[in-house]
Formats: structure tokens, C-alpha cells, sequence
């Protein structure tokens, strides 16, 4: 069923009595040529690109709960490719021109909204550094610019210019940054897999894998054995669990990073905007809920909730930002797992196993990364070759000393 | 998080910096342990849903370094000993 104005039309005179579930539900098969394993962005739209772009077929989705009820419906919603690194830029350059085409593509209204992204400056080494990242970016083909405070001043006339520890002397702005509707992104992954023939199998836990001579022959579940040629995992946050499975250790901590939303209210932050140095970023939903974040916990956890001295930690970021955000309440906040890797970077590689392969390690940026880390680790798989723009996502990244550290921390996964 | 320090009594969490896997103590030798075994100490991690043994350190009260024993997937503290005693078990010098 595509979607279309005149098929709004034709349901609305017919009482809306048309319309079908978006996707099947069917019962896994004995054998596939690939199971993906977790039902969330990455691996939907990993099995979206195999089916569409690689062509191939025999495809299953393995979600251990339901569809997108993970990450992808947990986070901040914010797309982006304001990167500084080679290895990481091209990447999620080539993520956000597939965002910008993805709703055609997949004929699905995922709310992608172009509404800028503005990470502000307030020292002269910050407008060093973010200048440099600038310039980076525009060399990889994406888009930059450097706003000066009056400029910033117009567009957001209430933030707190005058901060005495952090003084507001401008921002790096990245116009075709914004956000995307999180769920939507899911579902319209999972329609479009689902049209071309993909198994999307929902409570379906993967509980084993049975590998002889050093090839994986498929994965034990909760629905039974799943036999399958190539196995590819995709499921940060819980990476280092599925892939004891296959007896691995990963350089990879799990960590909880919580989100908040305000009550609604009137149009106010038409943007995205990052106060790095005080640990808060916000934007603003369709609805006019302030959606805002700060810092991971910092401490292993599998909870998907926090604690409160970060929401202090965050609160406080707020007021420093934007004092007026103190008058508005707080309706809901929660937390996910991320996958926080030891350079603050993904992994999209082949494993010690034949025939299995794994995506994950997105630290807080998954999001953003959905439909390249998809179309990448369809690559992957499909050619066994990685994509161009994912060379660097190496496990032995970490053995050859070619980490890729944005922030140059070290191998201290809550710090990045 | 309350944290039961074996000196102190119970403290706030956000008294200390967290390191990480309390594995990090058995640092192998460098010198003799070859490249694959010092690349899997620095970088790789078990990363357990449940109970975690972690090194913790009280920045903000006596800076002592505890191995805290916690579940990852509850937040309960179950256990915290001086790091300095687990080290010493371990047969490490000081």
C-alpha cells in the first residue's frame, strides 16, 4: 500500500475502512540467507537496504521485544554530520543525504526536519577548534558556517550572552542539521522491508548461536533455531550480551544516558542548540515540548533509567543556557543504553566467526547514523567488503593503535 | 547511589569518579605480556548484565580507591571493599 494525498481522500470519504497493518506478522522460517538480529533503526534498515539495494532475498528481522521499541524510540531525535575526524565525517555526511532523501525513498512521512544545528562558542580556542571542525566538514562535502554572537543574538534573543563562567561569543551552525520523527523512522524501515519480502519477527529473543568450525550456522531463540548463512548483529546497547553468544568480549561498555521533555509550549527554539560546555543540549518537538539531555551517567548499566544528580547536572544546564527554561515543568524524562565504545566511535565489521558480522558501539550517536549504518552494514554483508565510507569502523582498530577519538579522551568509554 | 565505604560509612556516589571493570587492577607486564594480551587488558570488556565488581574512587573524601560490588541492571550496591585489600589478595605488592 503506498501512501499518497489522493489516498487520504479516498479513505476519508469511505470511512477510513481501508487501511491494513503495515506489516505482516509471520512465524519465523527454519533457514534465511541473513537473520538480523534487533528490531530497532540500524538493523530495519539494515534489512531495508539488503532488500532494495543489494537485492538480495531470505531476509529476517530478529527483535527480542517489538519493532523500534528500543534506541530508536528513546532518543533526542537529532541528525547532524558536524564531525571533525576523516573517519568519521564522510560517514555521517553520506547518513545525513540519505536522511534528506529518505521519506521519498521509503514513501513515508518521517517528519525530517532541516531546522539548523548551532553548537555555541565561548572562548577564543573554542572558536579555534569549532573553525577547524568547520572547515573540515565543508571538505567533506557537508556544510558549515560560523555565526558571530550578534547574528546568534537575533536568532535567540534570550539565551544568557553574559554568562560570567561562559560567556556566549558565537556558534558553529550546520543549517541542514535538525531533527527527524524517531518512531516514524522505525516504521517506515520496517514498511519497506516488510513490502519486499523481509520476515519481521517480533518477540524473538536471541538466546544462543550455533557456530562449528569457526562458521556460524545460525542462532538459537526463544521461537526456536533459525538457520541462516550470514548473521549480522545490530543491537547497541546490548551488543556485549548477544555477542557472548559467540563467546566474544567487545571494547564496549554499556552506559545509561537519560532524556527529558518538557511541558508544550509555544514556539520558542525553532533550532538545535548545544551548550557543550555546560552539559546540555535542547530542542524543540512539533508539540512544543522542550526535548533536552546532558551527560551520560557514567557508570555501567543495563537499567534504561538514571539517576538524579544528572538531572541535576542537566537542570542546571539549562538555567545557566537559558534562565526562563526554569518557569517551565518537566512532564517526563527516562533513559537508554548505549553502547560506549573505547574511542567513542562505532564498529561496522566482519567478526573471528565466518558468516557473522556486527554493527554497534554508536555511543549517544546512533541516531543520526541510522540510515547509513544500515545501508553500510548492508554493504557489509552482502559483498563482505566495507562500504567506502565505513573503512574505518575496524574492530582491530583498537590493536593497530587507529582509533578514532573525537575528543581524544583515551580509552575511557564515560568520558566520551 | 549510596555507597557503604568499609572507613567511611555510607557515602554519596557523587563523592567519587567511576573507573571502571575492577579487571583493570591485574595489569599484566607490559614489558613480557606481548601486545595481544596488553591489547585485551586496555580495551576489551566482559560488560555483565547483573552483578559488576568496579573500581571506584573517593575523590571528594579520603581518596581511597574501592572495588565496589554493584548489579547493573538494579543499581544495588551489594559490596565495597578497599581496593587496596583486593589488590593485596591478589598477590599484587601493595
Amino acid at each position: 500500500m503506498r501512501y499518497s494525498g489522493l489516498r487520504v481522500i479516498a479513505e476519508a470519504l469511505t470511512g477510513h475502512k481501508g487501511w491494513k497493518p503495515v506489516w505482516r506478522d509471520p512465524a519465523p522460517q527454519a533457514a534465511y540467507d541473513y537473520v538480523i538480529v534487533g528490531g530497532g533503526g540500524h538493523g530495519l534498515a539494515t534489512a531495508y537496504y539488503l532488500a532494495k539495494e543489494f537485492k538480495q532475498a531470505r531476509i529476517a528481522v530478529l527483535e527480542k521485544g517489538y519493532l523500534g521499541g528500543g534506541n530508536v524510540g528513546r532518543n533526542t531525535t537529532i541528525i547532524r554530520s558536524n564531525y571533525l575526524l576523516d573517519g568519521n565525517e564522510p560517514f555521517y555526511e553520506f547518513s545525513l543525504k540519505l536522511w534528506e532523501g529518505l521519506e521519498q525513498d521509503f514513501n513515508y512521512n518521517a517528519m525530517v526536519s532541516q531546522r539548523g544545528i548551532i553548537n555555541l562558542i565561548h572562548t577564543d580556542a573554542q572558536r579555534d577548534a569549532f573553525t577547524r571542525r568547520g572547515n573540515a566538514m565543508i571538505l567533506n562535502g557537508a556544510d558549515a558556517e560560523m555565526v558571530s554572537r550578534d547574528q546568534l543574538r537575533a536568532m535567540y534573543p534570550f539565551l544568557n550572552f553574559d554568562n560570567a563562567r561562559f560567556p556566549i561569543k558565537g556558534a558553529l551552525m550546520q543549517r541542514r542539521g535538525g531533527t527527524v520523527r524517531h518512531d516514524a523512522v522505525a516504521w517506515g524501515y520496517a514498511r519497506g522491508a516488510d513490502m519486499r519480502g523481509v520476515d519481521l519477527i517480533q518477540n524473538c529473543e536471541v538466546t544462543g548461536m550455533r557456530i562449528e568450525n569457526g562458521r556460524i550456522l545460525g542462532v538459537e531463540t526463544t521461537r526456536g533455531f533459525i538457520g541462516a548463512k550470514k548473521v549480522g548483529v545490530a543491537v547497541a546497547g546490548s551488543s556485549s550480551r548477544v555477542m557472548a553468544h559467540a563467546g566474544m568480549r567487545l571494547p564496549i561498555e554499556s552506559h545509561v544516558l537519560q532524556a527529558f521533555v518538557s511541558e508544550g509550549l509555544k514556539p520558542l527554539i525553532d533550532g538545535v542548540m548545544t551548550f557543550g560546555a555546560g552539559h546540555f543540549y535542547v530542542s524543540q518537538s512539533d508539540k512544543g515540548g522542550l526535548v533536552f539531555g546532558g551527560d551520560i551517567d557514567g557508570y555501567n548499566s543495563y537499567a534504561q533509567r538514571g539517576n538524579l544528580p544528572v538531572i541535576e547536572d542537566v537542570a542546571e544546564g539549562g538555567m545557566a543556557l537559558m534562565p526562563m527554561i526554569g518557569r517551565a515543568r518537566l512532564l517526563r524524562m527516562w533513559g537508554g543504553i548505549m553502547d560506549m565504545s573505547m574511542d567513542g566511535s562505532p564498529i561496522i565489521d566482519r567478526t573471528s566467526v565466518d558468516g557473522l558480522y556486527f554493527n554497534g558501539g554508536w555511543c549517544y550517536g546512533g541516531f543520526k547514523a541510522t540510515p547509513a549504518s544500515g545501508w553500510c552494514f548492508a554493504h557489509l554483508l552482502a559483498t563482505d567488503q566495507p562500504h567506502p565510507t565505513a573503512t574505518a569502523y575496524r574492530f582491530d582498530r583498537f590493536l593497530k593503535g587507529l582509533m578514532i577519538d573525537e575528543k581524544g579522551q583515551g580509552a575511557q568509554p564515560n568520558l566520551h | 547511589m549510596i555507597i557503604p565505604h568499609p572507613i567511611l560509612g555510607p557515602r554519596d556516589a557523587q563523592e567519587f569518579v567511576y573507573l571502571g571493570d575492577a579487571s583493570l587492577i591485574d595489569r599484566p607486564d607490559g614489558m613480557t605480556a606481548g601486545i595481544e594480551v596488553f591489547h585485551d587488558y586496555l580495551y576489551n570488556r566482559d560488560n555483565p548484565a547483573g552483578l559488576h565488581r568496579e573500581l571506584w574512587y573517593h575523590e571528594q573524601g579520603d581518596r581511597s580507591w574501592l572495588v565496589v560490588t554493584r548489579d547493573t541492571v538494579t543499581h544495588e550496591i551489594v559490596s565495597a571493599e578497599l581496593a587496596r585489600d583486593v589488590a593485596r589478595a591478589r598477590g599484587r605488592s601493595k
